[in-house]
């Protein structure tokens, strides 16, 4: 009995089609980690990626072959990762991957080695007929040290995942650090404007 | 302090915090307290300037219970919140707290709790928070509703209060900052600081953020020699000399929070 329960409650959570984490997997791992990095302190890493020109697989090759693509991406996101990272398909041709206790200084590395990854991928959508495929990927760091919510650290992620298509997809782009230092622009448009003002 | 929760079940609570220290942020608070509390608001100030305590020395009041007694289980958080002297409540850091002037699990948890605990029992909370972004500062900020950035219009306080904005934007997602410039020199300044921090955010900070950082003045306190005479008094401004123009732009400030 206990074997069966264990294998619904694992069913309930992967995605069907990719055996990764699903949606559901994703928010409780999500909430969980938020929770960790709170407390801990330690640093974790967000990953928002998405299929490039998936449509056009589609379009041209059919369903079957969007589901290969699929599938090929999810083997290669698993391939490249720590196994303690919990890589999850969000949406159609949406992923997301929770990389726990990640340095800042490593996250750029680790994400375009993931983008490299599955850039070297050839997926057979008919007989004899290869394509290559990409993803964009989008990061942000858990704030240390501060509860941030769900809705937050995606939306963070995300938004940088939308700067890595609009750049030329086949991209990676983070989040850059929260940077406290303010430049000599700007203090100049500070100032200036005001001395102006001042003078009026 | 067995107080009936607000009507609102929670309290509003509002980190005060400045970038740069000496703009009055801690002035700014003890007399928005007392200003709220005029308002008819149960109010509680809790000093969250965990390394560098001064909330009671501006009150004038020696306690014998403090944040760090709690921290310690030496005395229940009910005894650690003290009345002060404008009809509000305190619970002082303390100088015991200079060990927790660095953020570690403990002391999160711990200021989570306390937080969790007091907010229920108040109408207003306000996070009277250390100078500068540290994790400290950054850590107590994101345990309130909304933020009240203090900043005075010299370019230090400018840089230091942009500064600010620009990691509570980016690090926690805060969309509207509340702004209170004190120590102007002439009616307007304030909103002409305003909108030159919110001219330069709309430049730098702006632009990649899927909404954009409002600022929102609460109120500009003009440069009042009535204000030095209080804190060597070691008095509230709106108590000792309620009709100095510091006094009366303060309870403005207050209107506005509670409103």
């Amino acid at each position: 009995m206990q074997g069966l329960i264990d294998a619904l409650v694992d069913l309930s959570s992967r995605d069907a089609l990719t055996g990764l984490a699903n949606r559901r997997a994703f928010d409780l791992a999500l909430a969980r980690e938020i929770d960790r990095v709170a407390r801990s302190g330690e640093p974790a890493l967000l990953l928002a990626l998405d299929i490039d020109h998936f449509k056009r697989v589609n379009d041209s090759w059919g369903h079957a072959a969007g589901d290969e693509v699929i599938k090929a991406v999810a083997t290669a996101l698993m391939d490249s990762v720590r196994p303690m990272d919990l890589v999850a398909r969000v949406g159609g041709e949406e992923f997301a991957i929770i990389l726990p206790n990640c340095a800042s200084s490593f996250g750029e590395a680790v994400a375009e080695r993931i983008r490299r990854r599955v850039e070297q991928t050839q997926v057979a959508v008919a007989p004899g007929q290869q394509v290559s495929v990409s993803v964009s990927i989008g990061g942000a760091f858990a704030p240390q040290w501060v509860r941030s919510t769900p809705t937050i650290w995606v939306g963070r992620a995300d938004l940088q995942l939308y700067r890595a298509k609009g750049q030329g997809r086949n991209l990676v782009q983070l989040e850059p650090a929260a940077v406290s230092v303010v430049s000599s622009e700007e203090k100049r448009l500070l100032y200036e404007s005001f001395q102006v003002q001042d003078h009026e | 302090m067995t107080a009936p929760a607000s009507e609102h079940g929670k309290s509003r609570i509002t980190a005060v915090t400045s970038g740069k220290g000496g703009v009055g942020k801690t002035f700014v608070s003890a007399n928005l307290a007392a200003a709220l509390a005029r308002l008819g608001k149960k109010v509680l100030v809790l000093d969250a300037d965990l390394g560098l305590a001064n909330l009671d020395v501006v009150l004038n009041l020696q306690p014998k219970v403090t944040l760090h007694d709690v921290f310690t289980g030496k005395c229940t958080l009910g005894n650690a919140i003290l009345p002060a002297p404008g009809g509000f409540s305190v619970l002082l850091a303390g100088s015991g707290m200079v060990e927790y002037s660095r953020m570690t699990p403990e002391v999160r948890e711990q200021l989570q709790r306390v937080i969790d605990e007091v907010a229920p029992q108040f109408d207003h909370v306000l996070l009277d928070t250390g100078a500068g972004i540290s994790d400290v500062v950054l850590y107590t900020v994101s345990l309130a509703g909304q933020v009240l950035v203090v900043a005075t219009p010299e370019p230090t306080s400018l840089t230091d209060a942009y500064a600010t904005i620009k990691v509570l934007a980016s690090v926690q997602g805060r969309r509207r900052i509340d702004l209170v410039v004190n120590q102007t020199r002439k009616p307007g300044e304030g909103r002409a600081v305003r909108q030159q921090l919110q001219h330069v955010v709309d430049r730098f900070v702006n632009p990649p953020l899927d909404s954009p950082v409002v600022l929102e003045l609460l109120g500009e306190i003009p440069l009042d020699p009535a204000v030095r005479d209080a804190v060597h008094q070691r008095r509230l401004l709106v108590q000792a000399m309620p009709g100095a123009p510091a006094a009366t732009a303060v309870v403005a400030v207050a209107v506005k929070l509670a409103g």
